[in-house]
């Protein structure tokens, strides 16, 4: 009684937002009936079923707990919204490491329209993994971005587990709050190296943020990154930095080339994806790491990254009888 | 001074209700609101749904207030007023009725206190209206504004009773009350200081005043003689705080003066009879010593955790402290601690406690900078003290040890011994507060309310908020427009949740590891981790019980949204969607579950959620089945005090229900919650 997952993704490819719920169910299960109806799923909306690349902004936000994310997604999310534009956001919360529950909270924190069927929200645990990325997130984002105009992934900044965010969005956001010392900590963590966009939030607290925004810009400076952009923004009343926050995320997402880095994206998925599966010594079948990124190199760039993952495995098999 | 907690329904029937309980030896009034008012909604607000009358009295304008104080008069009246987001409102509405009766009671004469204490409610009750900085705002403008203009009324009451009520131990309680009232104080000074620029001496005599006019609102649990040595030590501190940080000289403006609810946390749904030597004995803790005894007592009716209490409940209560008062000779001896060593030594203890977590607190920036720590400190204490009932280690009589019982014939009416409100009243009011809105000079009233919004928007402006508040009143404007009027320019908020930062269980119990094996093999059924929402509806903010319930689903292995208080049906419904989730757990406390759970449950299925919805909260006996027959799977009350013994049934319901949505028998229906394809 899996849900179908070629017609949930049809639906998606037809911008159908009320698809998305049941798509996410599908996606986040481990069964394997629904392992194989989420690779029908994923197929529908691959860059060779779309005819490209699927047009919603993925858009990462990270930072510390505290920097004042909720708030500014709820910002966010408004302004988007007056914008016409349709918005999931995918919030990812760490697992307890005792119990393996978790308490995902942001929903809480962000306020929307229950009315508003523009805008998707869903909680997810990071599960086993330390920080980043749940493991659904991925194809979740990229199925999303075939219906929604923005996808946005929020996770808690916690340091180099972050980094696989760049993997997955087109945009990455990293926020900061004034005064915290969190500049100089993501310096020493190298997460500075991450973020396309740098956002200070808490404006309002005045010279203290045009300080903190000041020691990034020269500690940006002083990584040879000179064309990231810091902004200021308060999100309360009345919210400031907001506008030209949406105007800088969607220059960056103009400026990229965005089917050389969606592409990598999914074959960096699919690696994670087979090595979830198989581990290392799936990776040592293949003849290594390096090898099994030459090899997904050489595939059909339209491809879906449960079509990559197979191609590793049947792969994999070969080496095996070999 | 003895007062009763009361007001319900209508402005009418309360105003019946009080002159009976002056009538009846009652020597002042305290009025409970109802959550609309509490939180600045009209009746006909979406989010007023169910709630219109319940919990206190519904007050929309001006004509309320003068039928709820009809016939008695104000000038000599002590008034308590359990209002806070909306207390600048309620007190506007209050100075302007007195103004219109007959005789006119000029605002110079008025007595008594609005709560006003918003930080409380950010910790653990859950009225606010607007965010943090400006809530302040308006404290700071009441004080200043009272302190000049209605001498005799205590603008903030600050209380330590809700804290207690969401767990707080006695330290817990000493040290976030007293560095709430540093907030508060440290806000009252900019303004005093303001507004005497250059005259030292000046500002220094109104800060003594300001600091004399602070009273708190403390509870008193039933380990009465620690209770009494925590007032001790809260009296020592104040006096110390008022001295040192504020400058204060005159012994009169020094002295803590407090009134008191005794706790309601600690009263049992099973066996209920047992509560009134509780509150007996609670009584002692406020009242044994004199050097720090309770200026105002209410005690709470001994059916509480059952539902609304009637009039001969409160009667009860109010008898209590008659008997105690006129019958025993307490009141007949100077201070009976006085050169107790054990005593002395307990307050000793407690101060030095205080004090440290005191200094916590103010490391964090002050109390309105440290609520989230506040929060998940107290949503701590809470678990711990659930933990120490459900493990036998904390004896409650009834309801952990010695529960065998007889029949109770006090609960054996119809109604199972508790006052239920009629459903028409919210119809009527709503109709009353439409025809309000059609009589009144509408230019009048946009008038005020624009002028009320351009002050609002000054930020550090030097003009009271108050002022234009009192011509809102005059003019005719609602409660639920003036909030929203503040609202559009303040934001709305929502405060933290606090169970992100609740530790797990240390040593988890057998049952827990069970437990936790149990939602594992579910997981791998379902093909992902079972998942829950857990929310309130409605416009209840008591959520230490979805709290708890939200830590112990996330101790058991599941993952829980949370999506805290003042949902709609909607809202719930959108989110049960979105998150996919297996299961639905509502909580309520406010007796709106009657209309408002099957509302839910509705807009869920018309969603096309099918998943499981179970309920808990103060719920009597005779509503369980109709909520069952709504489509509620299971209904929780104060009785079933196992946390870990309702995970296990929730997990169970999961398992069960999506069993039977997947006959095929692969168990992985995603779609627990979401419409197929």
């Amino acid at each position: 009684m899996s849900g179908d997952g070629a017609a949930l993704g049809a639906r998606l490819r037809g911008h159908d937002l009320s698809a998305a719920p049941a798509a996410l169910n599908l996606l986040e299960s481990a069964t394997a009936a629904d392992r194989e109806q989420s690779a029908a799923l994923l197929r529908e909306i691959s860059p060779q079923a779309l005819g490209g690349e699927a047009p919603g902004h993925i858009i990462g936000i990270t930072g510390p707990p505290g920097a004042g994310k909720s708030t500014l997604l709820s910002a966010l999310l408004h302004a988007w919204r007056q914008q016409q534009q349709t918005v999931a956001m995918l919030a990812v919360d760490p697992s307890s490491r005792r119990s393996g529950g978790a308490l995902l909270g942001d929903r809480a924190r962000i306020e929307f329209d229950a009315a508003d069927r523009g805008v998707l929200i869903r909680s997810t645990a990071a599960g086993e993994r330390l920080g980043g990325l749940a493991w659904p997130t991925r194809a979740a984002a990229h199925a999303l971005a075939a219906a929604f105009d923005v996808v946005v992934i929020e996770t808690v900044g916690v340091g180099q587990a972050e980094t696989e965010i760049v993997d997955v969005a087109d945009t990455v956001a990293v926020v900061v709050q004034p005064g915290s010392g969190d500049a100089l900590q993501f310096l020493k963590s190298g997460i500075m190296e991450i973020p396309d966009v740098l956002v200070v939030t808490k404006a309002d607290l005045g010279q203290l943020a045009i300080h903190t925004r000041r020691d990034l810009s020269a500690a940006l400076r002083s990584l040879g990154s000179r064309s990231t952009p810091v902004l200021a923004v308060s999100s309360l009343a009345p919210p400031q930095g907001i506008e030209e926050l949406i105007a800088a995320l969607a220059e960056h997402r103009a400026g990229i080339d965005l089917a050389e880095r969606r592409l990598r994206a999914r074959r960096a998925s699919a690696l994670v994806d087979y090595t979830r599966e198989y581990g290392e010594r799936g990776l040592r079948t293949l003849g290594g790491r390096h090898a099994a990124e030459a090899l997904l190199a050489e595939q059909e760039p339209g491809l879906d990254v449960p079509a990559l993952v197979s191609t590793l495995e049947r792969s994999g098999e070969t080496e095996d009888e070999a | 001074m003895m007062r009763t907690y009361a007001g319900h329904s209508t402005a009418e029937a309360s105003n019946e209700l009080y002159r009976g309980n002056l009538a009846k030896g009652q020597t002042g009034l305290s009025v409970a609101f109802d959550l609309p008012t509490q939180t600045g909604y009209d009746p006909d607000d979406e989010l007023a749904r169910g709630e219109v009358g319940k919990v206190g009295v519904p007050i929309s304008h001006l004509g309320d207030m003068a039928t709820l104080m009809d016939g008695i008069p104000l000038g000599e009246m002590n008034t308590s007023m359990t209002i806070n987001a909306t207390a600048a409102w309620l007190l506007a509405l209050y100075i302007v009725a007195a103004e219109n009766q007959n005789p006119p009671t000029p605002q110079e004469s008025l007595q008594g206190t609005t709560q006003n204490d918003i930080i409380k409610e950010f910790l653990a009750r859950g009225t606010y209206a607007f965010p943090p900085a400006p809530s302040m705002r308006l404290i700071a403008d009441m004080i200043a504004y009272t302190v000049e203009h209605v001498p005799k009324w205590n603008p903030i009451n600050i209380c330590s009773y809700h804290l207690q009520e969401a767990g707080a131990t006695p330290v817990q309680e000493i040290a976030y009350a007293m560095s709430n009232a540093i907030a508060v104080l440290d806000a009252a000074r900019e303004r005093v200081q303001a507004a005497h620029a250059g005259d030292e001496t000046a500002a220094q005599e109104l800060m003594g005043q300001v600091f004399g006019r602070i009273s708190f609102f403390v509870n008193a649990g039933v380990r009465f003689v620690e209770e009494h040595a925590k007032l001790r030590a809260m009296g020592i501190l104040w006096e110390e705080l008022g001295r040192e940080r504020y400058g204060v000289i005159d012994p009169k403006h020094l002295r803590f003066r407090y009134g008191v609810q005794v706790n309601s946390l600690g009263l049992t749904e099973a066996q209920p009879e047992n509560n009134i030597q509780r509150i007996v004995l609670e009584t002692l803790a406020v009242t044994l010593g004199r050097d720090a005894r309770a200026r105002a007592v209410q005690l709470p009716a001994w059916n509480e955790a059952l539902g609304l209490p009637r009039p001969w409940d409160q009667q009860w209560s109010l008898r209590i402290q008659q008997v105690m008062a006129y019958e025993t000779d307490l009141l007949e001896y100077p201070d009976i601690f006085e050169g107790s060593h054990v005593m002395d030594g307990l307050v000793a203890e407690l101060l030095e406690g205080a004090r440290a977590e005191m200094a916590v607190v103010a490391e964090h920036g002050g109390a309105v900078e440290a609520v989230p720590y506040m929060k998940g400190a107290l949503v701590d204490s809470h678990r711990q003290r659930i933990h120490r009932i459900e493990s036998g280690e904390q004896t409650v009589v009834g309801q952990n040890r010695f529960t065998e019982t007889a029949q109770s014939p006090l609960t054996a009416d119809a109604e199972g011994g508790i006052l239920v409100v009629d459903p028409a009243v919210e119809a009527e009011q709503i109709d009353a507060v439409r025809q309000w809105r059609s009589e009144r000079d509408q230019a009048a009233v946009e008038r005020a309310l624009s002028d009320l919004a351009r002050v609002a928007n000054e930020e550090g402006s030097r003009e009271n908020l108050m002022i234009p508040t009192i011509a809102a009143a005059r003019a005719g404007a609602t409660t639920g427009e003036w909030a929203r009027t503040l609202r559009e320019v303040f934001g709305s908020y929502r405060a933290p949740t606090g169970v992100g930062e609740a530790s797990g269980h240390e040593v988890p119990d057998g049952d827990l590891v069970e437990l936790r094996k149990e939602v594992s093999r579910l997981q791998e059924q379902l093909g992902r981790r079972p998942k829950i929402l857990v929310g309130k509806p409605g416009l209840d903010g008591h959520s230490n019980g979805a709290e708890q319930i939200a830590v112990r689903a996330r101790d058991s292995g599941m993952d829980v949204v949370y999506e805290g208080i003042r949902l709609t049906p909607a809202q719930i419904a959108a989110s049960a969607l979105q998150e996919g989730v297996h299961v639905i757990g509502l909580s309520i406390l406010s007796g709106s579950h009657r209309e408002l759970i099957p509302a839910v449950v509705q807009a869920l299925r018309e969603a096309g959620v099918q998943a499981p919805v179970v309920v808990g909260g103060i719920i009597p006996d005779q509503d369980v089945a109709p909520l069952k027959r709504a489509g509620v799977a299971s209904v929780y009350t104060p009785k079933d005090f196992d946390l870990t013994r309702i995970m296990r049934d929730i997990v169970e319901l999961v398992g069960d229900s999506n069993g039977a949505s997947a006959p095929n028998g692969n168990g992985s229906s995603p779609n627990g919650s979401a419409p197929e394809a």
